[in-house]
């Protein structure tokens, strides 16, 4: 008899040893599958960490792809920290792209200075409006915020493509006959790409630096203040919560809020970063909101974790693009990065229950049933 | 059943008790909560396994590895809280986890079901539509249905764990009625209750059980109410710590109630017109069965719940109500029942719970931000005062015992400097030294001039600390006594509404 029990305490050793232990159980899957798809585990993976992070700008190309998943994990994490199910953290990243896209091409003309904070604060505030959608619903009307917030995230893609695609919005580039034909969003001015920063032969994205002061805000605010031990006590009780005479519905509102800024960011800084137009395909191909739900759970929910994750999930997503091709099917890269994260998943269950097994313990006295 | 023991860790649920039903029979069994009814039953339901004593049925040994074997061995079980699928019809409802000749493989056949169904409730005179879905079935209903459950699985033996606690007058008549039918039939009926008027009017025998142990089986009908409460609450009343009456300079009014009336969670009526004073100084002991407005009572009064008409009066201010941080603020603390959930946040360290209500204020936080030193200072300094045994102040609460849980939230509460202090079962659940000092605790803070509101189901405890002693039944006051002039006899009877 196999039986699951929690585990009353969580051993410190685990926590570290079960990330590895569940990496290596990945490698060994991965590798299964792939030397019965006749390729050699070893020079793939080989590859695979190559082109994800050691060639040459390889890193710097990493880094990019981490940055939206850096603040998207923050976004879910700042939300299921309070238990509050934050799931449109891919809407509220449209939201934040369009609105600083929009600042971005009104303030055409301006030095970065006054564009690139605008962008910013744009980029926050769109994404927090979205995001306090569910929680309004969610506090005042009962409603489910995991489906609304869900549902969100395909009225902001539609939205999306609405303005550059279905009309002749401010944000659609009407200027040439073939920007007319082959519908495309107007681009930003040089002065609004957002800066790097060579470190070392690293490129660091602004995003990311801002990604980091994020991470390290959200952290001081569950850490050190009175809306952060608010919010975890009603993560852990609400009865508790409501005892102690907490705001409850108040706090839903500003953490949904808090959680869509930072993905509202997210989508500023893929802009500011890296594309510098409002581009619905790209946006909604990467998905980078649904990614860093699996970013936050692989972090654990804390902020400082969430960087190293979006890194290494960055990392292999990009060795995905370059892996893939003729003798080598995206859909096996999809199964590997797949496995990676199922055992990483599978382990954190370990970390917080054990597996039992052996016969119950009472002997109970055999008897037949008999009915007279 | 002869000789039934059942431990659980520091609680002895029932000791070497003997309890036998006869075909035909309605037979009750009474106590209060905590004496030991549930886990007889299930035992006999097969949900436990004894750990000493044995099962006849019929004469024969058995053994109950499971509540399917019980099942199957004709024993039916109708729980107080209904274990129905809500979104299912009735008739899916009574074949969901039953095999038997009706469903052939996987298919269920609802002519055969359905036919079934209304021959039972024919027989029964308990009318239910068996196409109707679960949450359109009014409690009544859904009663019925855990009935025709239990019967259509064949059960000559069935169990009716407080069937009357939430049915209207004329729906427990007509429950009675059909328990008769049964009993009429050669079943048997076990029908667990501490409403002494009706064990009365429907039992043939009772069998009481108070602390695990049996006291006595008597026919109903050489026996009256005013016995079976004496039996029930129990005589000899231990005075563990003698309380004084408070000092007379400080008795002011600390809290006053006035027609306090408010819904349960059903939204049906729970508190009804209920008019209380608590003096500064003064232990009020709140007496009664769970369930007949206890919980409501404290709720209304730390601000968790709604009143639907009356005042509460704090220290002589209207409060407006359904607020608890306006409660809280207003000095009124609260150590309610459920200790590990609403009293204290589970996952969160002793620390943080211990500051759970002064982290708005400084010196915890001051313009928003916590002062992790502060707290961990004020955790030290209340874990010693208080006895709290943990290794550290970062200890997650869920894994303290139940009175050191107990003790964080009293460390807390009194730490306050309240001005009223409701306590809900303070001691339930407690060993006999955490007990002690839960009590200990109280009768200091009513010294130093606490106002108390002791809600308490154990009569002994309510004996052994409260000035004056009030009676819930029903939502209602029933009487009010002062400790001197207590009779357990007339407590017991006014508890189960028969004075």
């Amino acid at each position: 008899m196999i039986r699951i029990e929690r585990r009353l305490t969580e051993a410190r050793w685990l926590v570290v040893a079960v990330p590895l232990g569940s990496l290596v159980g990945a490698a060994v899957l991965s590798s299964i599958i792939l030397f019965l798809t006749g390729h050699d585990p070893i020079a793939t993976w080989a590859r695979l960490l190559d082109r994800g992070f050691f060639a040459s700008g390889a890193l710097s190309a990493t880094l990019v792809t981490a940055t939206p998943l850096l603040l998207t994990g923050l976004a879910a994490a700042a939300a299921f920290r309070m238990q509050t199910w934050n799931i449109g953290a891919e809407g509220q990243l449209y939201l934040g792209a369009i609105g600083a896209s929009g600042i971005g091409i009104a303030l055409r003309g301006q030095p970065a200075l006054v564009i690139i904070p605008a962008m910013v604060i744009a980029g926050l505030v769109s994404g927090a409006a979205w995001g306090a959608i569910p929680g309004v619903l969610r506090a005042y009307t009962r409603t489910n915020e995991i489906i609304t917030s869900l549902m969100l995230n395909y009225v902001a893609g539609l939205l999306m493509s609405y303005l550059i695609f279905d009309s002749h919005s401010y944000w659609r580039d009407l200027s040439s006959f073939t920007a007319r034909v082959f519908p495309q969003g107007k681009y930003l001015s040089d002065a609004a790409n957002w800066p790097s920063f060579p470190i070392g032969g690293i490129v660091i994205p602004f995003g990311l630096l801002l990604g980091a002061v994020a991470a390290a805000f959200l952290w001081l605010v569950y850490t050190a203040t009175r809306f952060g031990f608010e919010a975890r006590v009603i993560g852990d009780s609400r009865a508790a919560a409501h005892y102690a005479g907490i705001r409850t519905r108040r706090k839903i509102v500003a953490v949904m809020a808090l959680s869509g800024a930072f993905a509202g960011l997210g989508g500023a800084s893929e802009i500011g970063d890296f594309r510098h137009v409002l581009d619905p395909r790209g946006l909604q191909q990467a998905s980078f909101g649904y990614a860093g739900i699996v970013v936050a759970a692989l972090a654990r929910l804390n902020p400082f974790a969430v960087i190293v994750v979006a890194i290494l999930l960055g990392g292999l997503s990009n060795a995905g693009f370059s892996l893939q091709g003729a003798t080598f099917p995206a859909g096996l890269v999809g199964t590997l990065q797949g496995l990676i994260l199922f055992c990483a998943l599978a382990g954190e269950l370990l970390v917080h229950y054990r597996v039992r097994i052996g016969r119950p313990t009472r002997k109970a006295p055999l008897g037949r049933v008999e009915i007279a | 059943m002869r000789g039934i023991s059942k431990r659980f860790p520091g609680v002895l649920a029932n000791d070497q008790v003997d309890f036998e039903v006869l075909q035909g029979e309605i037979h009750t069994l009474l106590g209060e909560n905590g004496a030991g009814k549930s886990t007889l039953s299930n035992i006999l339901t097969g949900l436990y396994q004894p750990d000493e004593g044995e099962i006849l049925l019929h004469g024969k040994p058995v053994a109950f590895r499971s509540p399917r074997d019980a099942i199957e061995a004709g024993i039916g079980m109708v729980h107080q809280h209904f274990r129905l699928a809500a979104s299912f019809t009735v008739a899916e409802n009574l074949v969901l986890g039953h095999r038997d000749a009706a469903d052939r493989g996987l298919l269920l056949e609802p002519r055969v079901v359905e036919g079934r169904i209304a021959d039972l409730s024919q027989r029964y005179r308990m009318p239910v539509n068996p196409r109707a879905r679960i949450w359109q079935l009014s409690v009544g209903e859904q009663q019925r249905v855990e009935i025709l459950k239990a019967l259509y699985r064949g059960a000559r033996i069935l169990i009716l764990d407080e069937p009357t606690s939430q049915l209207t007058p004329q729906e427990a008549d007509d429950l009675f009625q059909t328990l008769r039918l049964m009993a009429g039939e050669q079943r048997a009926v076990i029908f667990i209750s501490h409403k002494l008027e009706e064990v009365m009017a429907v039992s043939n025998r009772v069998t009481v059980l108070r602390r695990g142990r049996l006291i006595g089986t008597v026919m109903t009908k050489n026996t009256n109410t005013r016995e079976l409460a004496r039996m029930m609450v129990g005589r000899e009343v231990v005075f563990t710590q003698k309380k004084e009456g408070p000092a007379q300079a400080v008795r002011q009014v600390a809290l006053e109630l006035r027609g306090i009336s408010a819904n349960g969670d059903l939204g049906t009526a729970a508190l009804r017109e209920v008019n209380l004073t608590v003096h500064a100084g003064e232990i009020v002991g709140i007496a009664g069965v769970a369930g007949n407005g206890q919980r409501e009572l404290a709720e209304v009064i730390t601000g968790m719940r709604r009143r639907t008409a009356g005042k509460v009066i704090l220290n002589g201010r209207v409060a407006r109500g359904g607020d608890p941080l306006e409660s809280i603020q207003g000095g009124v603390a609260y150590v309610p029942d459920d200790r590990l959930g609403t009293g204290v946040a589970p996952s969160l360290s002793i620390a943080d719970n211990l500051v759970l209500k002064a982290y708005r204020r400084p010196p915890i936080s001051t313009r928003g931000v916590l002062h992790p030193r502060r707290i961990r200072a004020n955790a030290r300094e209340l874990m010693e005062r208080f006895n709290i045994g943990a290794s550290t102040s970062q200890t997650p609460a869920r894994q303290l015992s139940g009175g050191n849980i107990q003790r964080v939230l009293l460390a807390r509460e009194l730490s306050s400097q309240p001005l009223v202090l409701v306590a809900s079962s303070p001691t339930s659940g407690l060993d006999v030294g955490a007990t002690d000092t839960v009590r200990g605790l109280l009768l200091e803070a009513a010294e130093r001039g606490v106002g108390i509101l002791l809600i308490s189901e154990d009569l002994d405890e309510i004996l052994a600390l409260a000035d004056r002693i009030a009676v819930l039944y029903n939502g209602r006051i029933t009487g009010i006594v002062e400790r001197q002039h207590a009779d357990v006899e007339q407590l017991g009877l006014m508890m189960a509404g028969a004075a």
